[in-house]
């Protein structure tokens, strides 16, 4: 985990969609939206839960490693960018390889887009749009010490397992205090690859 | 607009490119197309606030060297420290929005297309017309109907205007629809109208209890109170017939039958009552007519209200153990509660429910009422409202009309009676009572209770003309349309739901053609011969009328000047002096505005709603928000980041009729029918459906509401109505927003007829196109 860093607490979040709309203000991409907003129990809750990029620290942004253009960088804290556009071939192998299912593809254009934590407001010392325009605090920037200090007893964690392979992520989660499981399962295990059973 | 060759994608890294042929922001990105043009380098950002909602967050307009608003930025204002919603984020986008009526429009006739005009020209048959209904019919024939999201300034100019200039009785505004159940019993109680405490209390509060209000979607940035609040370890009840989102992590969630509230809370003072967790000491020092109350509430056990309510008996138990128990509770309600033939009466219920605990008037420990416009709060207490005058005076007690016609210049045989209310206004259209009307910055055609009663009475009209900087489906049924400035091109102040007043800033000057709507009032007044009565340059010199007029009243904004609102960034009336530092928080002293200083505690007793249920109709229709929309939507549905989040309404039906989702509904109600999609979710009651409102027929929820009305408030019971569902064929489409002549439409409605589902409602799909 990062020092300052976002926290998603899903249990909050009311699906307003401000860190939508606050994510299209941002100058990096200029009028497109980088965050999912989800609905993970449709038709029998209505919680919702937004994800940024989770900007991934071990193994170090799997989007990263898998560019063959090497167009998306990580910067020295941990921030891993969107890709640069000079570089970027529009392969969408980072779509493919990110566990959270953050990158945006633009087949016409050819260019990925993913939330880079508003780096042009973060390198000055500002919370990302998100975080800052959240309502209710579902979207939270700052360190753990701080946010325990606005939340007492607060639970978070920042890796997750997808089948046998665990994510740390520069991104935390909140989680239920009584359900703290370490790390949180990520998604569901592997069945096959291409027809092959490999349970 | 950049033009391309046709068959030429757009970048997606410049959507100021639209598709050829298109106007249309979902394809440009959601964002207006001259957005990433602005110089950013010389911006300024000019603080001011949120037009929306009665919360009022603080917020900056980004300004270009031009002098053009092109975005907005987070302000660490008092109210919402940073934080906005979807509304508030994309409110700047109205500004300088293709869309924008920048000529008056004309016609002699309703068959006739609408032609551009002059301002003379528009104004000189505006007044002709006046004269001549009024010289016909008298001058009560011709009425006026304001607005809450206009700032207070203007609101006292509308309420002069009808009464000096107009010299009739009609004068009401949409604030009517709005929050006038609680303003009633918030008098009839406390003698004063307007929430007893500030925000910032929630966060002091042990319990803290929401009645009939959806915080998260129709107030989001209220949410983050409601959290700091419970991260101390409060606990949060609400009641409402939806499982909301904020309903749905709190501590008790009551899913009450619509039109029960009173039943429910009487039910809970009763266990109150019965378990000795009342307040006897502040009652008999702070209260009056507390022996009445608790001999009615005797009548409610919690098995007959359970009953009534649909709830089980428990949840009433635990509601009273819960409030009662806590050290301090605060109760909150909104529109759900108040939208009722007894919502004055409901809220009542909760008055008593804080007097009989001795939650009054503490830190932590109170009770508030969300207005659900801009200036909702504001908006009534100038004059806009058929029975006020400046400074919440009555129109019918004598020395009030004696004060306000000295400060007007006027003689007291000149100042006009009480007039009627807005519904009651369209209903003498439709006897040809009212023959001529002026609609400023409002939208009936949308926001009114059953839209074939509306729609008779508006075109019964000989005259009818509207203002408004959006060509709303109201309008486009007009004979003059005034093009007026939007809130970021004029300042102005504005009551939120605390009273806190707070000032806008103008940001950037009108586009040629658009005046404020100051000046047209004036302009008018000048024409019909009050010139003199009306020489106000800006807004700035109303307030200072304003100031004078309100001086020594229980609504006092003597104190308050515009460089103090740009120093403290608010200031909650009464301030009777410039050197008071206003009242946040109400009663203090334990002392009410009454003469006698106590709380006049009022008796209620439960009846069920004006539409009767039957086997015909067996199911309770409930309209509200959706959190990407603003009341009549006029201002929200030409918005691309909002269409795109909910392009349409829908019918929020129970599992156990069976449908599926985005299945055609059909909604059946005594006044019509209309198929919206199912949104099939377990988060609503089995016996109702919710139908959002901001949507013209034939996707109007109002097309089916009732035009019930509550006797003393007269506020309409939009909030329940007896209806039938059965399945039907096809969806009934959202229509193309009306435009101004030389305008096309947007074609984003389209996304209704492929995508049938609302991608954003709450059980929605997510947003985000997976690619």
């Amino acid at each position: 985990m990062m020092g300052r860093t976002i926290f998603i607490d899903p249990g909050r979040c009311i699906g307003c969609q401000a860190c939508v709309s606050a994510c299209r203000e941002c100058d990096s991409h200029r009028g497109k939206s980088m965050i999912h907003l989800d609905y993970p129990d449709e038709g029998h809750s209505v919680a919702s839960l937004p994800t940024v990029c989770m900007h991934c620290e071990d193994p170090v942004a799997p989007c990263a490693e898998v560019c063959p253009a090497d167009a998306i960088l990580v910067t020295a804290d941990g921030v891993v960018q969107q890709a640069d556009t000079t570089r970027c071939i529009g392969c969408a192998n980072c779509v493919n390889a990110c566990p959270f299912g953050v990158p945006k593809i633009d087949l016409q254009a050819k260019l990925q887009m993913k939330c880079n934590l508003c780096y042009d407001r973060t390198a000055y010392g500002l919370a990302p749009m998100c975080a800052t325009v959240c309502p209710t605090g579902a979207l939270f920037y700052g360190t753990l010490d701080e946010l325990r200090a606005e939340r007492p007893g607060v639970q978070v964690a920042d890796s997750f397992t997808f089948g046998t392979t665990t994510v740390s992520t520069g991104v935390a989660m909140v989680v239920p205090a009584d359900k703290v499981q370490w790390p949180v399962p990520g998604g569901l295990p592997v069945v096959e690859i291409n027809g092959v059973d490999v349970r | 607009m950049t033009q391309q060759q046709a068959g030429q994608h757009p970048l997606p890294l410049d959507p100021s490119i639209a598709p050829p042929g298109t106007r249309n922001f979902r394809d440009a990105g959601g964002i207006p197309a001259d957005r990433w043009h602005a110089d950013q380098n010389g911006e300024t950002l000019v603080p001011t606030h949120c037009c929306f909602c009665g919360v009022q967050c603080g917020m900056y307009l980004r300004v270009d060297k031009g002098g053009k608003v092109f975005g907005v930025e987070p302000r660490n204002h008092d109210i919402n420290r940073m934080r906005l919603c979807p509304k508030g984020i994309n409110a700047y986008q109205q500004v300088n929005h293709p869309d924008r009526l920048t000529s008056p429009l004309m016609r002699s006739n309703r068959d006739e297309p609408f032609r551009e005009a002059s301002w003379e020209e528009a104004l000189d048959f505006t007044v002709a017309e006046i004269r001549r209904i009024q010289g016909e019919y008298g001058n009560d024939a011709f009425g006026l109907l304001g607005g809450a999201s206009l700032y207070t300034e203007k609101t006292y100019l509308v309420g002069k205007f009808a009464r000096v200039a107009l010299k009739s009785r009609h004068v009401d505004y949409n604030g009517r629809l709005c929050m006038v159940s609680a303003a009633g019993a918030n008098k009839l109680s406390f003698g004063i109208d307007r929430a007893g405490n500030p925000f910032s209390d929630i966060l002091l509060t042990d319990c803290l209890l929401i009645a009939g209000s959806n915080v998260g979607e129709c107030f989001p940035v209220m949410t983050q109170y409601l959290w700091g609040a419970r991260d101390r370890g409060a606990t949060l009840i609400v009641v409402d017939p939806r499982e909301t989102a904020i309903a749905r992590t709190a501590d008790l969630h009551v899913a009450l039958k619509p039109g029960t509230d009173s039943a429910f809370f009487n039910a809970v003072l009763h266990v109150i009552v019965a378990e000795g967790l009342t307040d006897e000491t502040y009652l008999a020092a702070h209260t009056t007519g507390w022996d009445e109350v608790k001999r009615t509430v005797e009548a409610y056990p919690p098995s007959r209200s359970a009953l009534i309510c649909g709830v089980p008996e428990e949840q009433i138990v635990q509601t009273a153990r819960m409030f009662a128990g806590a050290g301090k509770a605060m109760a909150w309600h909104a529109r759900g509660v108040e939208h009722h033939s007894q919502g004055v009466e409901n809220c009542l219920t909760i008055i008593n429910l804080c007097a009989a605990t001795g939650n009054i008037g503490k830190p932590g420990a109170g009770y508030g009422t969300i207005t659900g416009q801009g200036n909702g709060q504001g908006g009534r207490e100038h004059g806009q409202k058929s029975d006020l005058l400046p400074g919440g005076r009555s129109i019918t007690n004598p020395e009030h009309r004696r004060q306000i016609c000295e400060i007007w210049g006027i003689e007291e045989s000149e100042l006009p009676p009480a007039g009627t209310s807005m519904m009651e206004m369209v209903w003498q259209m439709q006897r040809e009572e009212i023959r001529g009307l002026i609609g400023i910055c409002n939208n009936p055609f949308v926001s009114l209770p059953n839209y074939a009663t509306v729609k008779n009475g508006y075109d019964t009209l000989q005259f009818h003309a509207q203002f408004d900087f959006f060509l709303s489906e109201t309008a486009a049924n007009a004979h003059v349309v005034f093009p007026v400035t939007v809130w970021a091109e004029d300042e102005g102040v504005m009551a939120n739901a605390e009273a806190r007043v707070v000032k806008h800033n103008k940001a950037q000057e009108p586009p040629a053609g658009v005046r404020t709507d100051t000046w047209v009032i004036c302009e008018l007044a000048k024409r019909l011969g009050a010139g003199d009565k009306f020489a106000f340059p800006d807004s700035r010199s109303v307030f200072e009328e304003l100031r004078i007029a309100s001086a020594g009243t229980v609504n006092d904004y003597y104190g308050i000047t515009y460089e103090r609102l740009e120093e403290t960034g608010g200031i909650a009336w009464p301030c009777p002096s410039t050197d008071h530092p206003g009242t946040p928080r109400l009663f203090e002293d334990g002392r009410t505005y009454h003469p006698d200083g106590l709380i006049h505690m009022q008796v209620v007793e439960w009846h069920p709603p004006m539409d009767p249920y039957s086997e015909e109709y067996p199911l309770s229709l409930t309209t509200g928000r959706t959190v990407a929309h603003f009341l009549s939507g006029n201002q929200t549905r030409r918005l691309g980041a909002l269409v795109e989040q909910t392009p349409r309404p829908w019918v929020e039906v129970h599992p156990s009729h069976g449908f599926r989702n985005g299945d055609p509904v059909r909604v059946v109600t005594r006044r019509g029918s209309e198929v919206f999609p199912a949104l099939v979710t377990e988060a609503i009651r089995p016996d109702t459906v919710f139908v959002p409102y901001h949507w013209p027929v034939p996707t109007a929820a109002n097309a089916l509401t009732i035009d019930a009305l509550d006797p003393r408030s007269k506020i309409p019971e939009y909030k329940v109505c007896a209806a039938r569902i059965e399945a039907a064929e096809r969806i009934d489409e959202v229509p193309e927003a009306p435009t101004a002549p030389g305008h096309v439409a947007y074609p984003e409605t389209q996304v209704s007829r492929t995508d049938p589902l609302p991608p954003t409602a709450p059980q929605g799909r997510g947003t985000a196109e997976r690619s």
